[in-house]
């Protein structure tokens, strides 16, 4: 299952990062060596093999439902580019 | 001949007491301090002297403020790592400290809040000497995807250190501060531990908190140690382990003292030797010191049987899956909005916010970054999730049981490390393939949570080559029983590379 | 040719836990912005959720008086897309192993009882809040994180009034619960809408649209009632349905185009890995079912039952759990329902809808006490019903007895015979020609007549009596 320009470049969008042409065909070929190395997998059949996302078998964990102290403001705004009166800013969304 | 007036030999036991610190172990650093021999700032001092001095040629701490150290030293909790010298890898957050993972896009990071490993360590009285460099967001295996550029292995500085956490192993390697903490989500610990010739531990996944480490891959990603002796790494295990009711992954199970388990009877354990882990590509050399290193324990009275792994072959594929996976959606917050970069030029008006996103994330990531960012959001995008990561997660599956299986038979698993010693820097930087390949060794016990243990078993053409022992999950008091009562039959853990 | 409507329904409530999903912040509404916030919900890197065990029981709840079967396993996924109210830009969500599956909520139709089904049930965080000025967006993120349940159900539902009547009832049935205030202009309820038509009698279904951003159950009613008429012009002129997500326009009265398919967004999710599954016992199902309290339909039947009121004012009093619990308490005190559920459809409902009052808060500002007391009033003799009616709105917040104020009014009712008859004489003799009038047999005048002592008397003349006086007085000057 090779992976085309096209594909790379539209995964790029998906992933918001800008990807200039020079890159993009390298990447592709990079992706490319890359997928068909993990082709590897298709030798063997799982079908009945359970997925495993997590390692540990750890079950039902919680925290009670208690309040704890929230940032100070001028901490949860500190790392902001760009705040305005308490806010984070980004670019006008028409 | 005239003796020396007793002012001169108080000066000479001064310098005699500052020239060792930074060759002592954080053990014998904690009995000087007991004995009343040195204080944390004495301490401070001679390692902000020693990383002041030798930093540049090996560009390993990437944050290091030697008045804020000297401040830290002072105020230093008396527990029991009271005064011993610490560095971070720059993928864990320190309150109000640069934490940048070597990459651009956090640029200016300063977390307001720590990890919890952290919060224990000062704690325990660890002096934070720093960040180390390391492969940006963990991606690589020879520190050189850095924001920051490469460092460089202290035993030969054209070579690299291993990765992700090369900076850690350096700084232990290179005698900057006798424990370094790191993470390892394929083996970034274990490998940069064996080309630097260090001790580097991986816990069981859930031992350690991780709480506070920036995620690469959240379901294999795990923080440990790194010191010069397996006797080092228990006395920082003690103090990292255990519960933390804020990382829901974080295992309940009781942490034993490892310390005083090490020198614990070892006869008649059984140790399995899996035939995949020794295939014909394998460095001769490397071969020779493992199978070298095997024999030695055999003498102290393990039994070392024959094992299969059947699934070996398969772990790069699973992890070059699951790992960027995880690690595109773990990486998607970074996107100029709270925190870090936003790209120059595209302040707030005049751009739209696609552009914003698109041009924050294009300068911020390096080459790896984005290639594993778009791997792996191919790999979980609509119409390929069953053929990719379900795929991988049922292969885990298999791995995870080729485990059970083995240690059904045997006590823990001996393999060497890495197939080779230290490469080249550069020599596969432009081959991603040949990179992943290297952690063919170590990824397994990520896929499987598995501990896996790290120490030097030799020299091939002057670098260094590691043994590495894998254990059934939990039993990290067995592996750093073993490897302690290796460490009491070789010195190979001794050296130091002639330049530090 | 005719259509069908088919509906279906997103709708997301906020839980009223006390803190929020998977972090210790508060959940209050109409902070300052960013005041409740952490570095887990503004997802700072390396910080990790855990659950709030009081999510997972409100979810329960909801759930099991939905009628749904409750998950044995569940599992918490993540799903992806980049927007500035979502800091990790994804959403700790719920993909194919969701808390709970398979139930229903009944209404009633004009024609029938219409069970409409409920797919699924799952949980979730919420995002942050965008606001957008002349030259940029800025970000609130207290709302992040809060915990979300989505309720979506199954194509059920045929018309929007039928809609609105789903929206009415499960808002009353969470509201029983009370895990969440379900306010839809506060947000803590929202509701978005899938909507296609068919010709009548077609077996496949038609091509849907998603309708958004409905700020009440009236909005939703009035978006689907323009949606479905904007579809049958299409289909009706021969065109076709384009699947679409569209924006209610509330001044404009009609649906916007947001997006086409084509930008459809792709969400990869995958399981989250910050967190474990979760399993629910069969014996915890069993003891939330029990803890269960009295629903809807439960307290409907038992209105009728044991109170014996009408259907529909037992339909009515039971559709807000609040005023049917101030039913019960003012019909223990006062032996005849029915005038209690009067006077709650009357009067005190129109009261507490003119000044905007919550029936949760009727207890605090009309003790069902003073109810019983100012019925009592009226049955003693004490003041006429119509006097009773004037008394209401006084004894609304105040701490004064209905007693008092009928003393400090002076507002007893006048039953004393020699005064009344003073009264009926002065208005017979003001009014001579009306009663000629009567007496040549137009009834009306009589009622005439009756008011003008009711003016004279400014309304306390006990009314039973005067007619009496009244007759008796016209009777005997013939």
């Amino acid at each position: 299952m090779p992976i085309s320009r096209a594909t790379v470049e539209h995964i790029a969008r998906l992933s918001r990062i800008a990807l200039p042409d020079a890159e993009a065909a390298l990447l592709t070929g990079q992706l490319d060596t890359i997928l068909r190395y993990i082709e590897k997998l298709d030798q063997l059949d799982t079908a009945s093999i359970p997925a495993m996302s997590h390692v540990l078998g750890l079950t039902n964990v919680f925290r009670e439902d208690m309040r704890r102290p929230s940032l100070a403001p001028e901490d949860s705004l500190a790392n902001a580019p760009a705040g305005d009166n308490g806010q984070f800013q980004v670019p006008k969304i028409i | 001949m005239r003796r020396p007036a007793i002012t001169d030999s108080f000066k000479y036991l001064k310098l005699f007491k500052h020239m060792p610190i930074t060759d002592c172990s954080a053990y014998e650093i904690r009995q000087k301090i007991t004995a009343g021999e040195l204080s944390a700032p004495e301490i401070a001092a001679a390692y902000i002297r020693k990383i002041t001095a030798a930093n540049q040629r090996f560009n390993i701490f990437v944050h290091f403020e030697p008045e804020e150290i000297m401040n830290r030293a002072r105020r230093a909790s008396h527990g029991p790592l009271h005064g011993i010298p610490l560095a971070v890898k720059d993928n864990l957050c320190v309150r109000g400290e640069p934490t940048t993972c070597a990459s651009r896009i956090l640029s200016g990071f300063r977390p307001p809040y720590n990890s919890t490993v952290i919060d224990r360590l000062e704690q325990a009285g660890a002096l934070l000497l720093g960040k180390t460099n390391m492969d940006e967001f963990a991606f690589g295996s020879s520190c050189e995807t850095s924001c920051y550029g490469p460092t460089a292995n202290p035993w030969d500085r054209r070579c690299a250190p291993g990765g992700s956490s090369g900076g850690s192993a350096a700084a232990v390697a290179a005698r900057f501060c006798p424990l370094a903490l790191g993470s390892d989500t394929g083996g970034s610990i274990r490998q940069p531990a064996s080309f630097c010739g260090v001790t580097g531990f991986k816990p069981t996944y859930g031992r350690i908190s991780r709480y506070g480490l920036i995620a690469f891959a959240s379901s294999l990603d795990q923080i440990g140690p790194f010191a010069r002796d397996v006797r080092d790494t228990a006395l920082l295990m003690n103090a990292m382990c255990g519960y933390d009711p804020a990382d829901s992954t974080c295992a309940q199970q009781p942490v034993p003292d490892y310390l005083s388990g090490l020198d614990k009877d070892i006869r008649g354990l059984r140790i399995g030797i899996p035939r995949e882990y020794f295939p014909p590509q394998l460095d001769p050399e490397v071969n020779a010191l493992v199978r070298a290193a095997l024999a030695v324990l055999e003498q102290q009275g393990v039994e070392l049987i024959d094992i299969r792994l059947p699934h070996t072959e398969y772990a790069v594929a699973v992890y070059y899956i699951i790992a960027p996976s995880e690690a595109s959606s773990n990486l998607a917050r970074f996107d100029g909005v709270q925190y870090g970069l936003r790209a120059a030029a595209h302040g707030v008006s005049g751009q739209s916010l696609l552009d914003m996103y698109e041009q924050t994330r294009a300068q911020g990531f390096g080459c790896e970054a984005k290639r594993r960012i778009i791997l792996g959001t191919y790999a979980l995008s609509s119409g390929y999730y069953d053929a990719y990561y379900l795929k991988a997660l049922k292969v885990r599956s298999l791995i995870s049981r080729d485990f059970e299986q083995a240690f059904a038979h045997c006590d823990c698993i001996a393999t060497p490390t890495s197939p080779t010693t230290a490469f080249r820097l550069g020599e596969r930087l432009n081959d991603p393939l040949a990179m992943y390949l290297s952690d063919v060794f170590t990824i397994s016990a990520n896929l499987a949570g598995l501990p896996a243990l790290s120490l030097p078993c030799g020299f091939s053409r002057a670098l260094p080559a590691g043994l590495q022992l894998l254990g059934k999950p939990f039993a990290e008091e067995l592996l750093l029983r073993i490897g302690h009562h290796y460490q009491q039959q070789t010195s190979w853990h001794t050296q130091s590379p002639p330049e530090a | 040719m005719s259509y069908e409507t088919i509906i279906g329904l997103e709708v997301h409530v906020q839980l009223k836990t006390a803190s929020k999903a998977f972090c210790g912040c508060g959940t209050e509404f109409g902070l300052a912005p960013n005041t409740q916030v952490c570095p887990v919900c503004l997802g700072f890197p390396g910080t990790l959720p855990v659950l709030n065990r009081q999510f997972l029981n409100y979810g329960l709840r909801v759930a099991l008086a939905l009628n749904c079967q409750p998950a044995a396993f569940l599992k918490f996924d993540r799903k992806h897309y980049f927007y500035p109210d979502l800091p990790k830009n994804y959403q700790i969500s719920q993909y194919d192993q969701p808390l709970a599956a398979n139930g229903w909520i009944d209404i009633d139709t004009p024609q029938e009882r219409k069970r409409i089904r409920i797919k699924r049930v799952h949980m979730e965080e919420d995002a942050g809040k965008l606001i957008h000025t002349a030259a940029a967006t800025l970000v609130d993120y207290n709302r992040c994180g809060m915990p979300l349940l989505e309720i979506v159900s199954e194509p059920d539902i045929a018309s929007a009034q039928q809609a609105y009547d789903y929206l009415v009832k499960l808002k009353a049935i969470i509201a029983y619960l009370d895990v969440s205030d379900c306010d839809m202009e506060k947000g803590s309820l929202r509701c978005d809408a899938n909507i296609s038509l068919r010709p009548c009698g077609q077996q496949r279904l038609g091509v849907k649209t998603e309708v958004k951003n409905m700020n009440s159950f009236k909005g939703v009613r009035d978006a689907l009632n323009y949606e479905a008429g904007r579809q049958e012009d299409i289909l009706g002129a021969g065109g076709a349905i384009e699947q679409q997500t569209r924006l209610w326009n509330e001044t404009q009265q009609k649906t916007i185009l947001m997006r086409s398919k084509e930008e459809a967004h792709d969400y990869r999710y995958f399981p989250e890995p910050d967190l474990v599954p979760f399993t629910i016992a069969p014996q915890t199902i069993a003891a939330a079912q029990a803890t269960l309290p009295e629903l809807p339909e439960a307290k409907k039947e038992r209105l009728m039952n044991q109170f014996g009121l009408p259907a529909y004012d037992a339909d009515v009093i039971s559709s807000d759990k609040h005023l049917a619990l101030f039913f019960e308490e003012t019909a223990k005190g006062y032996p005849v329902p029915k005038t209690v559920s009067n006077w709650l459809m009357g009067d005190i409902m129109s009261y507490c809808n003119e000044h905007r009052l919550d029936f949760a808060q009727l207890p605090e500002v009309l003790p069902a006490r003073n109810l019983i007391d100012l019925l009592q009033r009226i049955d003693q003799g004490t003041i006429s019903g119509k006097i009773a009616k004037t008394i209401l709105p006084e004894l609304f917040g105040s701490d004064k007895t209905v007693d008092r104020i009928i003393a400090e009014k002076n507002l007893c009712q006048i039953s004393d015979t020699a005064e009344l008859n003073e009264v009926i004489r002065t208005v017979l003799r003001e009014n001579a020609g009306v009663v000629t009038e009567f007496k040549s047999g137009k009834e009306k005048s009589f009622m005439f007549l009756v008011g003008q002592i009711m003016k004279k008397t400014r309304g306390k003349a006990n009314p039973q009596l005067i007619t009496t006086l009244l007759r008796e007085r016209i009777n005997s000057e013939t």
